[in-house]
């Protein structure tokens, strides 16, 4: 979004490497993410774009061996810093994984959880609205009104995947990332999955990893081209897709690697 | 197709029905042998769970117990009812000289003179009539209603004498000698006498000891369990404490026994023989069991539940706490039950902390002397009695059983909750 014609910077990446024990996964990244803009990562397959996208909900603290150096500005504040609470992080970044993972709980249980630890509704009723609003900027109300409180996990793999979003966006975050999410989807599923990713940067910036340059060309503003833990290039989708100034770049969307 | 190759085909079919044919017969080895076992078990033990008793008229003489007419209750208890009880089998016989009253005495349980009690104390109008009574068999006469004893021996390697096993053929043709149903099997306490030993005191032990057990092993295996998995880091520390537990589990459970002996009896004195003492012990055994259990079910959550967990801003422990751990709880349980019923079955460290000694009283919380009922398969199969050897085989038909129901209480928690969210 531009205001006053002025690029509004959510995310501001700056020499990001990261390191798995001894191997570098991750050179030098330096990545500016508008606000209220979906922005595409694209690359082939271990190039490093989930793992970036992890540093950003700092998600790569689970694993062991796994060391991040660099700053990463989320509003202007490092959340590689020291002063910087997990917990508080992840509830304004969202995450939407490749694979569908609700909780093995009923489909209110699995909005509502969110909700509950961050404490955010003091009512039954105002839990109740925030699972119906989430379910239904998720595009998933209509299909599971009468069986919320049946097994997430008895739902198809693209409701599934529209739960997932659902809850992440239960508490409200301000940005949404988004691994792979439609990669075990089928065609449909994935269309419904892009219309609401489209709906969803009104309200969200939306930071999405993807195999496929298609669905990255129809739903990104912005894109950035990973290869072997280098950021290639990155700009409007539309410069990236035509006219790229790398020839990596071109040659990995015209298909002649990856 | 070449021939060749045919050939080859029809070998790798061969292979295949040989390897079958392994496996088949391996299969068949082991229901064999278990049919073998049950069958040797169930023939020798069915016998324990009926009981014989001798239908014995009784003459509740007021004079004899030395009370008046009208008694009251203190006056009934406090009778005595030695004369009666041994004038009753005396007059079996008419013509019994003292040596034959005192083998007609030896044809019941010692308990006769309390069977009698019992009679009279539920119904005292009995006083100054004759009624018949049932009295328990002494257990060689309980054998030979059953067909276990071998009436062709000489007298004098046989245990019943010919005089009684002639009163004991008239009893059975006037058809006073019934065969019903043991009760006091399940009731009783153990005895030196067969036909009054019961597994009471052994059972009550068990499930104490199962109990003391479960409450110390469960959480502190439970808890031991998370945090290795879930909070520790992963370096060489945990490494040695993940192959310490691994090598806990294949210690012979006799050492547990001789720990159990030397820390908790000899310095910190707990009572010998008590439940308390051996369900400490098995939990020692049992920690390891339920710790690789337990961690084995967390490792099967899928990781993805972590992520999705953390990712919503749980905190770890939320995370574990909320999702985690309950997922695991199946796997767990069962895993525990599995402990408990290896646990229940353990005899060897029991015998160290002293729960092998007789004990004739059930006991009524685990600070009490008891058995168990390993030990007491174990005590009676050292008797020389012949009533021990179908109590033996009983002993292990009610430890199958509940051994199998726990088992089968293990399958069950596994299967109802797998269904439940695939």
């Amino acid at each position: 979004m531009r205001k006053n014609g002025v690029k509004m910077i959510k995310i501001k990446a700056k020499d990001v490497d990261v390191f798995y024990g001894k191997k570098q996964a991750l050179y030098n990244i330096g990545l500016d993410i508008e606000e209220n803009q979906v922005t595409a990562l694209i690359g082939p397959s271990g190039c490093g774009k989930s793992t970036f996208l992890r540093c950003l909900n700092r998600m790569n603290d689970v694993i062991d061996i796994c060391r991040v150096k660099g700053e990463i500005l989320i509003n202007d504040f490092n959340i590689n810093d020291k002063s910087c609470d997990v917990v508080r992080l992840r509830e304004k970044i969202g995450m939407v994984f490749q694979k569908p993972n609700p909780f093995p709980k009923t489909v209110y249980e699995n909005i509502s959880y969110g909700p509950t630890i961050h404490g955010m509704a003091q009512s039954k009723q105002e839990m109740d609205e925030i699972v119906e609003t989430s379910l239904k900027k998720a595009a998933l109300w209509e299909e599971v009104k009468d069986r919320l409180h049946e097994p997430g996990t008895g739902l198809s793999g693209g409701q599934q995947q529209r739960l997932c979003i659902a809850r992440a966006i239960s508490v409200r975050p301000e940005v949404i990332l988004m691994d792979e999410p439609c990669s075990a989807l089928d065609p449909i599923a994935t269309a419904q999955i892009e219309e609401l990713i489209d709906e969803l940067k009104k309200e969200h910036t939306i930071i999405i990893v993807t195999h496929s340059m298609a669905q990255a060309a129809r739903v990104s503003q912005n894109t950035g081209f990973f290869h072997l833990g280098h950021l290639i290039e990155h700009g409007s989708t539309d410069k990236i897709f035509k006219n790229p100034d790398n020839t990596k770049t071109q040659d990995y969307i015209t298909g002649r690697f990856g | 197709m070449n021939k060749n190759k045919e050939q080859l085909l029809n070998k790798r079919y061969r292979a295949e029905r040989r390897f079958r044919l392994y496996g088949q017969s391996a299969i068949f080895m082991a229901l064999l042998f278990l049919t073998i076992f049950i069958f040797k078990i169930f023939s020798t033990g069915y016998s324990a769970f009926q009981k014989t008793w001798l239908i014995v008229p009784v003459n509740f003489d007021a004079e004899m117990m030395m009370i008046d007419q009208n008694p009251s209750k203190e006056d009934l208890q406090d009778a005595d009812y030695y004369d009666i009880a041994l004038k009753s089998m005396a007059d079996l016989d008419q013509n019994a000289n003292d040596d034959q009253k005192n083998q007609l005495k030896r044809m019941v349980s010692y308990f006769f003179e309390k069977e009698i009690k019992n009679e009279i104390l539920n119904n005292p109008s009995l006083i100054g009539k004759t009624k018949e009574v049932y009295l328990t068999a002494s257990d060689d006469l309980d054998q030979v209603f059953k067909g276990n004893y071998p009436r062709d021996l000489p007298e004098d390697q046989r245990r019943v004498s010919d005089y009684q096993l002639k009163i004991f053929d008239q009893l059975v043709a006037k058809g006073k000698v019934e065969s019903k149903f043991n009760i006091s099997f399940f009731t009783y306490a153990d005895s030196r006498e067969a036909e009054l030993a019961g597994i009471a005191s052994s059972f009550m032990g068990s499930i104490f000891s199962i109990l003391v057990c479960l409450m110390i092993a469960f959480p502190v295996a439970v808890l031991a369990a998370i945090y290795l998995e879930e909070f520790a880091p992963k370096n060489r520390f945990t490494d040695f404490i993940e192959v310490n537990i691994n090598n806990l589990a294949a210690v012979p459970s006799i050492v547990f026994g001789l720990l159990g002996l030397g820390v908790l009896l000899a310095i910190f004195h707990l009572p010998r023989s008590t439940p308390l003492v051996g369900g400490i012990t098995l939990s020692l055994m049992t920690l390891p069991t339920i710790i690789i259990a337990a961690r084995a079910s967390l490792k099967a959550v899928p990781p993805s539940i972590r992520e999705a967990a953390l990712a919503m801003g749980a905190s770890r422990m939320q995370t574990t706490m909320h999702h985690t751990v309950p997922l695991s709880m199946p796997g767990t349980l069962s895993g525990t039950i599995i402990g408990l019923a290896q646990a229940l079955g353990e005899t060897a460290p029991l015998i160290l902390i002293g729960m092998v000694a007789f004990v004739n009283t059930i006991p009524g919380s685990p600070m009490d002397p008891a058995a168990s009922l390993p030990v007491q398969i174990y005590i009676w199969a050292e008797s020389a009695e012949r009533g021990f050897v179908e109590k033996v085989s009983a002993c292990i038909m009610v430890l199958l059983g509940f051994l199998i129901i726990m088992n089968l209480f293990a399958q069950i928690i596994r299967h109802k909750f797998e269904k439940k969210w695939s």
